[in-house]
């Protein structure tokens, strides 16, 4: 980042600067989230990216291998997924701001430098526009049945970040709060857009640099005799190098000490593991973010993300039509999950309708939350569509108490 | 106290650049990776490169291991996928002098492809590899140099794949440098690293390396110290020579030598060439010091 630029805001002790107006295409258009995406990653600075074709992902890297050379940018197409998830990884470390691209079957061949990533606290951007699956499954077709996968597909225990956008606007949007919340807390952070919500074409608002903030990577100001890799700060996120700044830091994805040396052994382990969970656990209020709509006197809350969250909220006004108390939480950021709020809503609610095009992966989180307080009923889907909102209200209804009123 | 201890020591000229604070390494008695990483010392102490701009990418496996023991800015990074990862780092940094150091294993079999298509591109990459005909860190399971009949833990009655032949692999993939030596040519491995060091381009160099503890003893190759006769006594030096003919069999001859030396634009040089041809002035040239003038 830029030294000049303006420093907007000071968060819990991180700089927000403005965007580098080179890589933001202000004014209104009317694009599709794939291009909206690759736009939030401009705008975020990023300028490397590295990706393996892959429907329906493919038009962000297409855009950015068109627009990156106007912007001092680089895009490479990589031999494989397993290639382009680590290349990214060492743009990071020369000092780029990175992301890949994929759907299902990349994210798969991903899942190593997932955990390579965590490992070493390499922030990155991963987007995966989700399709049908398993494997090879529905190309052309969305689906959500990727959620767990972002969480824990790779091996080991960690925590990440993971958004869910709605709208091509929210696509630029989230884009750039996923490489902000990577550096945030140097982790990989997931868009998980799906096919719907990547090939839908909409209005999208880009604003003027300077209304755009942008966390840039904390380098360390500790000379090298004084500087480790993995001295952590109090929220447990250490500060960077760049390789070529004269600092001979060794980083590796075996569990290592505060130098970053390999510790083959259980108390380097309780250290580092818990350390990497507890950065992103113990912020979990400051990351989560949810949209509520009519959710004040709800006694029914529908919970749905991505594109199902929009076809949710016409089942919640058909709800309302019929004088049921419906509303609708949408998390934003699914990971880390959105559990207090639920939690709170489980006081008021009658019942919790979740809607998703998988069979059954965040209504078991919303499940976890309610303990039991109220039913959770799931609005499946295997994957290829979205949901008809008649199905989602016909969830509403058999849970609503005013239900053999109106019927 | 003795004699000796008064005596002071002259500095090892390569202890700079170990972190001997991780000293004792794992590596076993008689193994070859050490004295590569001492010859790469020596390389780098000659090559009077700014160190901090130098940077060491290993996979996995014993070999993988050294840029844990190099006091430079080094990556230890996932098994196969060293490559890759210095890929990004050169791309993104077209500054540094970028290092891949690893195993047979590592590089050409998790890794081939990744091999194939770094050479294919000429990325500028020195890549070393530590040819020890086993997976050394695994416990010595058959690999795609093993020679054929080698006895391996997964081949205990001999192997019976095709070896792959690494320098004709790297000419026939596009590296535009290619050199083989064992461990027992410790002037000519500092040489030929000497002149990767100096070279643009997507290098290779492949180290016959001996590894007694499973390799060595499954065949019945004696220990580190014979391995290393073999070396001397089979050697045929032969720059120049045709690569297609250095394939290894089973305790039989090593071509060793300067294979392949020639120029060739590198990756970057092509495409800031063809971004500059095709958007002229509107090219924002992402890595200055390729873009044409
Ligand atoms: C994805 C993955 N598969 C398997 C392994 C296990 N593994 C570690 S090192 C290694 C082989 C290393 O052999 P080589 O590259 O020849 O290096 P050497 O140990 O002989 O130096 C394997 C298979 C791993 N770490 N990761």
């Amino acid at each position: 980042m830029d030294s000049k630029a303006k420093v907007l805001a000071v968060r819990q002790g991180r700089y927000c600067v403005q965007a580098d107006p080179a890589g933001v295409l202000t004014g209104t258009h009317f694009l599709d989230g794939d291009q909206a995406c690759c736009e939030g990653a401009l705008a975020a600075g990023c300028r490397f990216a590295a990706g393996y074709p892959i429907t329906p992902s493919t038009e962000i890297v297409e855009r950015f291998a068109q627009r990156a050379p106007l912007v001092g940018g680089i895009f490479l197409q990589m031999e494989d997924e397993l290639a382009s998830s680590i290349a990214i990884a060492g743009a990071v470390w020369a000092g780029a701001k990175a992301f890949t691209v994929t759907s299902g079957p990349g994210f798969s061949l991903m899942m190593e430098h997932i955990g390579f990533a965590v490992m070493t606290e390499t922030p990155l951007v991963i987007v995966d526009v989700q399709r049908g699956g398993p494997s090879t499954g529905l190309p052309t077709l969305p689906g959500q049945a990727d959620m767990m996968q972002a969480r824990w597909g790779s091996h080991g225990d960690y925590e990440i970040i993971a958004l869910s956008p709605n709208s091509p606007q929210e696509c630029f949007d989230l884009t750039i709060d996923a490489f902000n919340l990577a550096e945030q807390y140097r982790v990989p952070v997931f868009l998980m857009m799906d096919e719907c919500v990547g090939h839908m074409t909409e209005k999208v608002v880009i604003p003027p640099p300077g209304e755009i903030e942008i966390v840039p990577r904390r380098y360390t100001s500790l000379p090298p005799s004084q500087y480790l890799p993995y001295r952590a700060d109090a929220h447990g996120v250490p500060e960077m190098v760049r390789a070529g700044d004269g600092y001979p830091i060794h980083i590796t994805g075996l569990t290592h000490d505060e130098r970053g040396y390999p510790a083959t052994n259980y108390q380097a382990q309780e250290q580092l593991v818990r350390r990497l969970i507890n950065k992103i656990r113990q912020h979990t209020d400051e990351i989560v973010r949810y949209e509520e709509t009519t959710l004040d006197d709800a006694e029914i809350v529908v919970v749905a993300y991505g594109i199902t969250a929009r076809v949710a909220m016409q089942a919640v006004q058909m709800a309302r039509e019929r004088g049921i108390a419906a509303g609708l939480l949408r998390p934003i950021v699914v990971w880390p999950f959105l559990e207090k709020r639920l939690r709170e809503l489980a006081n008021q609610a009658r019942a919790f309708v979740v809607a998703e095009i998988n069979c059954g992966q965040i209504v078991q989180e919303v499940e976890r939350a309610v303990s039991g307080r109220a039913p959770v009923v799931l609005v499946p889907g295997a994957g290829g569509a979205v949901h008809h909102p008649e199905e989602i209200l016909e969830a509403i209804l058999t849970h609503a108490s005013t239900r053999e009123v109106l019927r | 106290m003795s004699v000796l201890a008064e005596v002071p020591l002259a500095p090892n000229p390569v202890e700079a650049f170990i972190r001997s604070e991780r000293i004792p390494h794992v590596w076993c008695p008689g193994c070859g990776i050490g004295t590569t990483v001492n010859c790469f010392s020596r390389a780098l102490l000659q090559s009077r490169l700014n160190l901090e701009r130098v940077v060491v990418v290993s996979g996995i496996g014993c070999t993988g291991r050294v840029a844990g023991y190099l006091q430079l800015t080094s990556f230890h990074t996932t098994h196969g996928r060293a490559i890759p990862f210095a890929t990004g780092l050169k791309v993104a940094n077209p500054e540094l002098t970028v290092v891949v150091y690893s195993g047979d294993g590592d590089l050409v079999s998790i890794g081939g492809n990744h091999f194939i298509h770094a050479a294919r591109r000429n990325q500028d990459l020195k890549v070393i590899c530590v040819n020890n005909f086993t997976y050394g860190m695994t416990g010595g399971q058959v690999t795609p140099t093993t020679p054929l009949s080698a006895i391996s833990s997964t081949t205990p009655y001999g192997c019976f794949e095709e070896p792959f032949n690494l320098p004709f692999l790297a000419e026939s993939a596009g590296a535009t440098y290619v050199a083989r030596w064992t461990s027992y040519h410790v002037r000519q491995l500092t040489h030929a690293m000497g002149e990767m060091l100096r070279k643009k381009g997507f290098s290779f160099l492949e180290i016959i390396s001996g590894c007694p503890t499973l390799y060595g003893r499954r065949n019945r190759l004696g220990d580190g110290l014979d391995e290393m006769k073999y070396f001397k006594d089979k050697s045929v030096v032969q720059h120049g020579a045709n690569t297609k003919e250095a394939g290894i069999g089973f305790q039989g001859p090593i071509v060793v030598g300067k294979f392949v030396d020639i120029e060739r634009p590198v990756f970057l040089e092509q495409m800031n060439q063809q971004l500059a041809r095709t958007l002229d002035a509107q090219y924002a040239g992402c890595v200055g010091d390729y873009v044409p003038s």
